[in-house]
C-alpha cells in the first residue's frame, strides 16, 4: 500500500507545522509542549490513551482550540487560526469522531454546508443531490448512503462518510482524522483505507489518531506516540511493532494487555428461536452460562437491534425468547433487569450516562430499589457499592462524588459497566463495549469480561473490532441484514471466515427504519 | 500486576483543595452569588430605609413570595425533569374558586379537599397529554392554560366566588402565625422541605435528576420515565391547588383570575434564577429558594423606596438575564448558534 518511501525531505517537503505547542485550561496542562510535522503525501498516526493530549493537538491544529504557546506554521509561515472555518478555508480539515450533522436537511445539503452550489441564481436541491451522488460513487461510498437522506435517519457509519466529504471539498491540504474507524464496520472501513492512499497519492498530509495498532501499520508512514501531554517519541511504522508502541502509550507489554482464562460453559441460559423484530430476521442463537458469546457484523447489520429486543427495549414481532428455560416476553428493560439481564448499550454518553450526575449516582442507579428504604437511599450502602466498584474496576478519579462527564472515556465506560455488576447480572450484553477507550482501559475491561465469564456470568459481546471478539469469546456469530449466521467456534473463527459471512450478498447495509416515536418520555420537537 | 499503571497514574489526581475552596464547592457557587447578591441588596435598601429591616417587614415579604415560591419550588421538579409546566397559575386560580365555591356550600375542608382533588385531575391531564399525545410540555400546558381559566371563568362567570373573610380556618392560613412565623410561611417551608427531601434523599428523587439527565439511559435502567413524568405533573398540580387555596384564603374570595395570572412566570423565573437548567438534570430547591427570597427582597425595596411600580417589572427581569447571563458564560458554553 506504501508506494513512496517517506522520510525523505526534498520528496515529502513539510507543509503544517506545530512548534512545541502547549495547551492549559486553568491549572491542569492538556498538552505540554508537542511538535509535529505532517508533510505532503505521508500519513502520519498519533496514538496515546485517553487524555494523553491527541484530542488537544488536535483541536490545536484544526482552530478549536488556541495554543497556549508555542507556534503553528502552513507552508513555512506562521498562522494563527481563529476558529475551525478559518483553519478550513486556508486548507487544514478534521474529521470529527462525532461529527454535527444537521438532522432535518439531506446528505447532500449536510456535504456541501456552508457552500451550497447554485444553478445561475437558484439553488436547485436535485442538481446537489445528483452532485453528492456522484462525488460519493467517486470515492467508493456510492453504495453506503442515498444523498437525499436526511440527516436524522443517518447510521454512525454514514454519519462519518459525510463528515469525511466534507473534509475533501475544495482542495484540503491537510486532513486530521479523529478516530475515523471507530464508527465504521469492516466494509466502510475498507473504503476509508483506499481513500487515505489516494489522497496521499494526491500529496495531501495526513495525520491520524487511532487506538487501533493493526490499522496504523496499515496506513500509517510514522507514528507519533503522546502520554501525558508530552511526546514519547516518533517513529516510522517501519521500524517499530506492535508491543513497542503500546509500552511507548502505558509503559507496559502487550503480553500483558489481557489474558484469557479458560471458561467452562454450563447449561444454555439464554436461547432465541427465529427472532424477527423490524430490522432482525429470523435469528436463532444460544448462549450458555459461564460463555463469552462475540456478534460480529457490519455496522447496520442489526447487531444493536437485536441486543435491544433481547431487553425488550424494541418490539419482538415473532418467534420466541427463552431465559432459564421459561419462554419470557420483556415489555421493557425494567423486566429483563429484573430477571438478571444487564445491557450496556453502544452511545456511551447518549444512552448510558447521567453526565451532570456523580459516578455513585450513576452506578447505583440500577439498584436504587434495592438500597432504599421506604424509598429512602441508604447513603452508607450506597457509598460501600460506589466504592466498591471504583475500586475494583480501577476507575481514576479523586471522588465517588466526582461528575462522570469529567472522567475520560475509559473510565465511563467502566462506570457503564459498574451500574450493571452491581445487579450481579446472569447475562450481560455489551454493545461495543471498548469502543473509544484507550489501551490500559481495553485491558481492563477485557478482564473484567473474562472474569464474570469465569465466575459463570453468559456475556454477549457485540463488537466490530474483529481481534478484540476473537481475543474474548468461546464462540462468535456474523451478523449480516438482519441474519445471524450459526456460531463459529473460537478454534474456527479466523478474521476472514468473519470476514467473508458479514459481507454474504455483498451488500451495503440498507438505510435504517426510521425511528419511531415511542409513547415514552418527554417529546421535544 | 497492573500496581505500576496505578502508581504512574496517581500524580492525575487533583491535589487537596483548600477549606475554602472546599466550603464553596459544598455550597454551590451558584447559591453563593445568590447569597451574596441577597447580602448586597439588603444592604443597599437598608441603608436607604431602615423601614426594611423591621420584622414587620420581614413577614410582609415572607407572606408576599409564599405563594409564588410554592410554586417555584415544584417548578424546580419539573424543570430537572426537563420540562416546564406554565399552566400553574391558572390552575390556582381555577382552584381558588373550586375551594371558594365548594367552601360555601360544604365548609373550609371539604372546599380544600375539593380544590386538591382538581389540581390533581389537571395535572394529570398535563402529564397524559405530554406522554401520551406526544406535546412538548411548553405547548401541552399553554394549552391547559388557556383551557382551566377558561374553566375557572366559566365555573364563576368571571366573578370572585363566596366569602371566606369570616372563616377561622382561612384566617389562619391568611392572617394567623405560629411561634411568631406566619402560617403562609410554614406552608411555604413545610413544601420546600418536603420536596428538599424527596429529591435529595429518595430514589424517587434521584430517578427525577436520572431521568431529565438522559432519559434513554433511564429507560435502559430500568425507570418508567411515564410514570415519572405524569407523577411530577400530578405532583405539580397538587401544590398549584394549594397555592390555589391560599389565593383564596389571603383575598377572602375564590378569584378565578386576578391573585393567580403571571403566578407563572414568577415561579420559572425564580426556578431559573436558582440554577436549573431548563435542559433538565439539574436544579435544586435551596437555589430556588435563595432566588425567591432574592425576588421578593428585591421587590419590597423598590417599593419601599418608593419606585414606580412598573420599574419593578423592568427590575424582575433585569435580574433573571443578569443572572442567567453569568450563569451562562461561567459554564464556558462557546457564544456560537443558539445557546444549548
Amino acid at each position: 500500500m506504501k508506494d513512496n518511501s517517506p522520510g525523505q525531505p526534498e520528496a515529502h517537503p513539510v507543509v503544517f507545522e506545530a512548534l512545541n505547542v502547549a495547551k492549559r485550561f486553568g491549572p491542569v496542562a492538556a498538552l505540554s509542549g508537542a511538535s509535529i510535522q505532517l508533510r505532503a503525501g505521508e500519513v502520519v498516526a498519533l496514538m496515546g490513551e485517553n487524555g494523553a493530549g491527541k484530542s488537544t493537538l488536535l483541536k490545536i491544529l484544526t482552530g478549536d482550540h488556541a495554543p497556549s504557546s508555542g507556534a503553528l506554521l502552513l507552508g513555512g509561515r506562521e498562522v494563527t487560526f481563529r476558529d475551525p472555518a478559518h483553519a478550513r478555508r486556508m486548507g487544514v480539515r478534521v474529521v470529527a469522531q462525532e461529527p454535527e450533522i444537521a438532522p432535518d436537511v439531506s446528505v447532500a445539503e449536510n456535504i456541501y454546508i456552508g457552500a451550497l452550489r447554485q444553478r445561475g441564481r437558484r439553488y436547485s436541491r436535485s442538481l446537489l443531490e445528483r452532485e453528492a451522488g456522484q462525488e460519493l460513487a467517486e470515492h467508493g461510498f456510492g453504495s453506503s448512503i442515498d444523498p437525499g437522506m436526511l440527516g436524522k435517519d443517518l447510521t454512525a457509519a454514514q454519519r462519518q462518510i459525510v463528515e469525511i466529504m466534507r473534509a475533501l471539498q475544495g482542495s484540503p491540504k491537510v486532513i486530521c482524522f479523529d478516530e475515523p474507524t471507530s464508527s465504521l464496520g469492516e466494509h466502510e472501513v475498507d473504503i476509508l483505507f483506499r481513500l487515505v492512499a489516494e489522497l496521499r497519492r494526491r500529496r495531501v498530509a495526513i495525520a491520524y489518531v487511532s487506538h487501533r495498532l493493526p490499522e496504523v501499520f496499515e496506513l500509517a508512514d510514522r507514528v507519533t506516540v503522546l502520554r501525558d501531554g508530552t511526546l514519547v517519541g516518533s517513529r516510522q511504522t517501519s521500524e517499530t511493532s506492535s508491543d513497542e508502541l503500546v509500552r511507548m502509550m502505558v509503559g507496559r507489554d502487550l503480553s500483558q494487555l489481557f489474558e484469557r482464562t479458560p471458561h467452562q460453559p454450563g447449561e444454555p441460559i439464554l436461547q432465541l428461536d427465529s427472532v424477527t423484530t423490524d430490522d432482525v430476521h429470523g435469528v436463532k442463537l444460544t448462549v450458555r452460562r459461564g460463555e463469552v458469546v462475540g456478534i460480529a457484523g457490519l455496522v447496520g447489520a442489526g447487531r444493536s437491534e437485536l441486543l435491544r429486543a433481547i431487553v425488550g427495549d424494541i418490539p419482538v414481532r415473532s418467534g420466541s425468547i427463552t431465559y432459564k428455560s421459561r419462554p419470557i416476553t420483556f415489555k421493557s428493560p425494567a423486566d429483563s433487569i429484573a430477571v438478571g439481564i444487564g445491557f450496556a448499550p453502544e452511545e456511551r454518553k447518549a444512552e448510558a450516562l447521567i453526565l451532570e450526575r456523580s459516578i455513585s449516582d450513576n452506578i447505583v442507579l440500577t439498584v436504587l430499589p434495592k438500597i432504599s428504604r421506604a424509598g429512602f437511599v441508604l447513603a452508607r450502602r450506597e457509598r460501600t457499592i460506589a466504592s466498591g466498584f471504583i475500586s475494583r474496576m480501577r476507575i481514576r478519579t479523586p471522588s465517588p462524588d466526582q461528575l462522570v462527564k469529567r472522567l475520560s472515556g475509559g473510565n465511563q465506560q467502566k462506570v457503564v459497566l459498574a451500574r450493571w455488576l452491581a445487579i450481579a447480572p446472569d447475562l450481560l450484553l455489551l454493545d461495543e463495549p471498548t469502543r473509544g477507550v484507550d489501551v490500559g482501559a481495553k485491558a481492563e475491561i477485557y478482564r473484567i469480561i473474562d472474569g464474570l465469564a469465569a465466575q459463570g456470568t453468559a456475556v454477549i459481546v457485540v463488537s466490530s473490532e474483529l481481534p478484540e471478539l476473537m481475543g474474548l469469546s468461546d464462540r462468535i456469530y456474523v451478523m449480516a441484514h438482519g441474519r445471524l449466521s450459526s456460531s463459529l467456534n473460537r478454534a474456527d473463527a479466523t478474521e476472514e471466515r468473519i470476514l467473508s459471512l458479514a459481507l454474504t450478498d455483498d451488500a451495503a447495509p440498507r438505510e435504517p427504519a426510521p425511528t419511531s416515536d415511542r409513547n415514552e418520555g418527554l417529546h421535544n420537537d | 500486576m497492573t500496581d505500576t499503571l496505578i502508581v504512574f497514574k496517581q500524580d492525575t489526581v487533583a491535589p487537596r483543595r483548600s477549606l475554602a475552596r472546599r466550603t464553596v464547592q459544598r455550597i454551590g457557587v451558584q447559591n453563593l452569588s445568590l447569597v451574596i447578591a441577597i447580602v448586597v441588596l439588603v444592604a443597599v435598601i437598608g441603608v436607604q430605609n431602615p423601614l426594611f429591616f423591621g420584622l414587620d417587614n420581614m413577614r410582609v415579604i415572607g407572606q408576599a413570595v409564599a405563594i409564588s415560591g410554592l410554586l417555584a419550588v415544584v417548578q424546580t421538579i419539573v424543570i430537572i425533569l426537563g420540562a416546564l409546566d406554565i399552566s400553574v397559575g391558572s390552575l390556582a386560580g381555577l382552584c381558588s374558586v373550586v375551594s371558594a365555591m365548594v367552601f360555601t356550600a360544604a365548609g373550609p375542608l371539604v372546599g380544600v379537599a375539593a380544590a386538591m382533588l382538581v389540581g390533581v385531575i389537571c395535572g394529570l391531564i398535563n402529564g397524559c397529554i405530554i406522554v401520551f399525545g406526544r406535546v412538548n410540555s411548553v405547548i401541552a400546558t399553554l394549552a391547559t392554560l388557556a383551557a382551566y381559566r377558561g374553566v375557572a371563568d366559566l365555573i364563576s362567570n368571571g366573578s370572585a366566588q363566596g366569602y371566606t373573610g369570616s372563616d377561622p380556618f382561612f384566617i389562619f392560613i391568611a392572617r394567623g402565625s405560629l411561634l411568631g412565623i406566619p402560617t403562609l410561611i410554614w406552608i411555604l417551608i413545610l413544601i420546600s422541605a418536603l420536596v428538599y427531601v424527596f429529591l435529595r434523599f429518595t430514589s424517587w428523587g434521584r430517578n427525577v435528576y436520572a431521568v431529565g439527565g438522559n432519559g434513554v439511559a433511564s429507560r435502559l435502567a430500568g425507570i418508567n420515565i411515564n410514570r415519572y413524568i405524569v407523577g411530577v405533573f400530578v405532583v405539580t398540580g397538587l401544590v398549584a391547588s394549594i397555592a390555589g387555596v391560599l389565593i383564596t384564603a389571603r383575598t377572602g374570595s375564590g378569584q378565578p383570575v386576578s391573585g393567580s395570572a403571571g403566578l407563572e412566570l414568577q415561579a420559572v423565573t425564580a426556578a431559573a434564577l436558582g440554577g436549573a437548567a431548563l435542559k433538565g438534570g439539574k436544579g435544586s430547591v435551596i437555589g430556588t429558594l435563595l432566588a425567591v427570597v432574592l425576588l421578593g427582597v428585591l421587590s419590597n425595596g423598590l417599593t419601599l423606596l418608593n419606585v414606580n411600580s412598573f420599574w419593578q417589572d423592568v427590575a424582575t427581569g433585569g435580574v433573571l438575564v443578569l443572572a442567567v447571563v453569568i450563569q451562562q458564560l461561567r459554564s464556558g458554553e462557546r457564544r456560537i448558534g443558539l445557546p444549548s
